[in-house]
């Protein structure tokens, strides 16, 4: 039987209608002697108002750099049972889909080899198992690997690529969301388990501007899906709008940020040439609104939290790419991105960090995009710019064919 | 038994094999879909075929009993098939529309909280905390439960002019969202970290924690072959301690939160936004900060009764202007909420309109 700790700071979080990470805890705590040792540690860590996880340590599976996050406690003696506590990260599906079968599969394996707690998901999107043993390492991945899954991406690697629930259930979505993250982990699994790039690189998939993945904040490279053409307008189900309540000028015109619709009280009208395709209208009258025209996406690197830098969003580099399979244009494009990374990147600076350092000019001209309006929010306010040997024509030369 | 036989670089399965059969069939062919109660919406295909989707609140950290518990439910309603949300809710697919009445009974007898759809709370993103994090300065576990229980009546019930995304980051790390949410809770330190100097020097590379600092509070000290921090410059925010553990920044009389408010992620009306502080600190006090929740509440509360029919947090806030909602709200203005860190001069006004 596994120790039993008193816990009476974590039993006030039994409480109250929300499902309590304290019971799932508990639940595994009664047959695993590591959740237990879990359960005993962090009620001290609400006694003493701290952690007491070291930093992670390098442990791992044969043949991979990552995956496997190394966690060790600062009481061993205390807590014998998670004196080693590492996280294994596992490559979730794209959209996060799963069937009864895997679960239980996966609940059978980390039964046997870990803590049986888990965390579904981390924040990049791994199926986390949170908890185990350095010896439990190999005898995991051997029976995840031979079941057809691998880990998931850690340390100065790409990490795993996550999107949003895209065309499988979503009527919104103009690319394939699940294939691009499907496709781009099977083209990169090199660069997921192996981290050769000078910190981490993350990838994430949005259908659509409302970006239910949060592409535009948390992905190196953030990939969103978006058309060229028009919304088109079924007068009809607008009508049926208005039957239910609908206020349509106040909800729908008066919010349209770029002010490209008018509203007689009959039929809307959408001037598409204005549209900047934010989904607003879209997604508050789906049955009425549809983006017609050619589907593809919008590429935007740099996004991250604080560090080092202070926060950044994502910011637009490609303002459309065709997004069909084997994504070939888009792969090259990332490749060109790496290289200019790998050359010029120093430990721990991400890809969004390198721009501002060197200049976003630097990278557009290595990467082979030209300058476009879009990229922009307005031009530069300060009269501070380069010129190139190359862009430099003495003024005879520009005013001879006046 | 032998082991079973390791492959490496296969990547995960094909998400084909785990789509239910609706979905197959009328995959990226979807018409519209309907918010049928806050816990349930329909998928409308162009073929005519329907898929449910039952969400419930899932607290992230799972044990192996309740996911079999899960999945078992899935097999009996769902055809076995089930998802998950990026927010870390749960979804039962239903295909068959007569189960989806029993399906709800099933997990409302089993104490599932069902909801979290369209203009409301939605589960909170967070990240690792005292669980399993060497940097976590309070608990995001902990914080998420207060929060979702005192907010349970907006996923389960009552609407909101618009969704609330809210997030929980144990640190400035920030592996959540914070950085962008409607309302969000970030973990801070507040004092200089103490190097241990004996060790720095067997366990650091020198170049490499000094380059960690945003600030540039960290320099060589030769003599002692250890860095030295330059305190008027520190921000405390312990990049430092996550390259140089010996750089201890923890510190439970001083450690606690902060709230940032009027982020967002989605392109809906307004561009997305950063979260911005509105309260530099409330101290820890497991295991239900109330201060936490207090706070919360009177933010959300003031949103409720001001903003306009689908504004967010942040669109209402622009609105009215932060000198606005400092006052409705009621949370005072400090030193801390005028910026001094690189970005500075972005956030100062630079015009003669304002409120009183």
């Amino acid at each position: 039987m596994p120790k039993k700790y008193d816990t009476p700071l974590l039993d006030e979080l039994e409480k109250g209608p929300f499902p309590s990470f304290v019971t799932e805890i508990k639940k595994a705590a009664a047959k695993n002697d590591m959740a237990a040792d879990e359960l005993g540690l962090l009620e001290k860590s609400y006694r003493d108002k701290r952690g007491y996880w070291k930093h992670g340590g390098i442990v791992g599976v044969r043949g991979y750099g990552g995956g496997v996050i190394g966690r060790y406690s600062y009481l061993p003696e205390e807590f014998p049972n998670v004196a080693n506590f590492h996280t294994v990260r596992i490559n979730s599906i794209s959209g996060f889909f799963y069937t009864s079968k895997f679960l239980n599969e996966m609940c059978d394996i980390w039964d046997k080899h870990g803590s049986g707690l888990t965390n579904l998901h981390g924040s990049t999107g791994d199926l986390v198992l949170l908890g185990t043993t350095t010896e439990n390492l190999e005898p995991i991945f051997a029976e995840f690997s031979s079941r057809g899954w691998d880990l998931g991406g850690s340390g100065s690697a790409m990490r795993t690529p996550s999107c949003c629930v895209g065309p499988a259930r979503c009527e919104w979505s103009n690319i394939d969301t699940l294939d691009i993250t499907y496709n781009i982990t099977q083209e990169w699994q090199d660069e997921m388990h192996r981290p050769a790039f000078p910190y981490k690189f993350k990838f994430k998939t949005a259908g659509c501007a409302v970006d239910c993945i949060a592409s535009i904040a948390r992905a190196d490279c953030s990939i969103i899906g978006t058309w060229r053409g028009k919304i088109e307008v079924n007068q009809d189900e607008v009508i049926n709008y208005a039957k239910k309540g609908m206020n349509i000028q106040e909800e729908i015109v008066n919010m349209c940020p770029s002010k490209c619709m008018s509203y007689d009280g009959k039929n809307l009208k959408i001037n598409d040439e204005d549209c900047v395709r934010c989904m607003h209208c879209i997604s508050k009258m789906t049955k009425a609104l549809k983006p017609v025209g050619e589907k593809g996406a919008s590429i935007l690197v740099g996004s991250k939290a604080p560090f080092v830098i202070g926060a950044t969003l994502s910011w637009v580099i490609v303002p459309f790419m065709k997004m069909e399979p084997p994504y070939d244009e888009f792969k090259s494009l990332i490749r060109k991105m790496w290289e200019f990374w790998d050359e010029h990147g120093k430990n721990r600076e991400r890809i969004g960090e390198l721009i501002i350092r060197k200049g976003m000019r630097e990278f557009l001209e290595f990467i082979g995009v030209e300058p476009q309006s879009q990229q922009v929010k307005e031009p530069r306010r300060d009269p501070f710019f380069f010129w190139k040997e190359e862009e430099l024509k003495p003024n005879s030369e520009l005013l001879k064919n006046r | 038994m032998s082991a079973p036989q390791r492959r490496t670089d296969i990547g995960p399965p094909h998400y084909k094999d785990f789509l239910p059969p609706v979905i197959q069939k009328n995959y990226g062919d979807w018409k519209y879909h309907e918010i049928l109660n806050p816990g349930v919406m329909v998928h409308v295909a162009n073929s005519g075929d329907k898929i449910w989707s039952v969400r419930v609140a899932s607290p992230r950290l799972l044990s192996t009993d309740t996911i079999r518990e899960m999945a078992a439910l899935a097999e009996k309603y769902c055809g076995g098939y089930i998802r998950f949300t990026t927010r870390n809710n749960v979804e039962f697919l239903v295909s068959d529309e007569k189960n989806l009445e029993s399906l709800q009974k099933e997990l409302k007898d089993k104490k599932y909280m069902i909801g979290g759809i369209g203009p409301r709370i939605s589960n909170i993103v967070h990240t690792q905390g005292w669980v399993h994090c060497h940097s976590a300065c309070t608990d995001a576990s902990g914080i998420v439960k207060v929060l979702m229980d005192e907010f349970a009546d907006y996923f389960t019930t009552k609407k909101l002019p618009n969704k609330v995304r809210l997030a929980v980051a144990c640190c400035v790390n920030m592996c959540g969202a914070v950085h962008c949410s409607d309302i969000a809770v970030v973990a801070v330190h507040r004092k200089v970290p103490t190097i241990d100097h004996d060790k720095v020097k067997n366990m650091c590379e020198i170049p490499s924690t000094i380059a960690s600092c945003p600030t540039g509070a960290i320099s060589p000290d030769p003599a002692k072959k250890s860095i030295k921090i330059n305190a008027d410059k520190c921000m405390y925010c312990g990049n430092c301690f996550t390259v140089c553990p010996p750089v201890e920044i923890h510190d439970p009389e001083f450690d606690g939160v902060a709230i940032v408010a009027g982020g967002k992620v989605g392109n809906l009306r307004s561009n997305p936004k950063f979260s911005k502080l509105v309260v530099p600190y409330i101290p820890n006090n497991p295991p239900r900060w109330p201060e936490v929740t207090e706070v919360m509440r009177q933010i959300l509360d003031v949103y409720v009764s001001d903003a306009k029919k689908h504004e967010r947090v942040g669109e209402w806030i622009e609105r009215i202007g932060w000198e606005k909602f400092f006052k409705v709200t009621g949370l005072p203005f400090t030193h801390q909420h005028v910026d001094d860190f690189v970005i500075a001069r972005e956030t100062f006004r630079t015009a003669a309109t304002f409120k009183w």
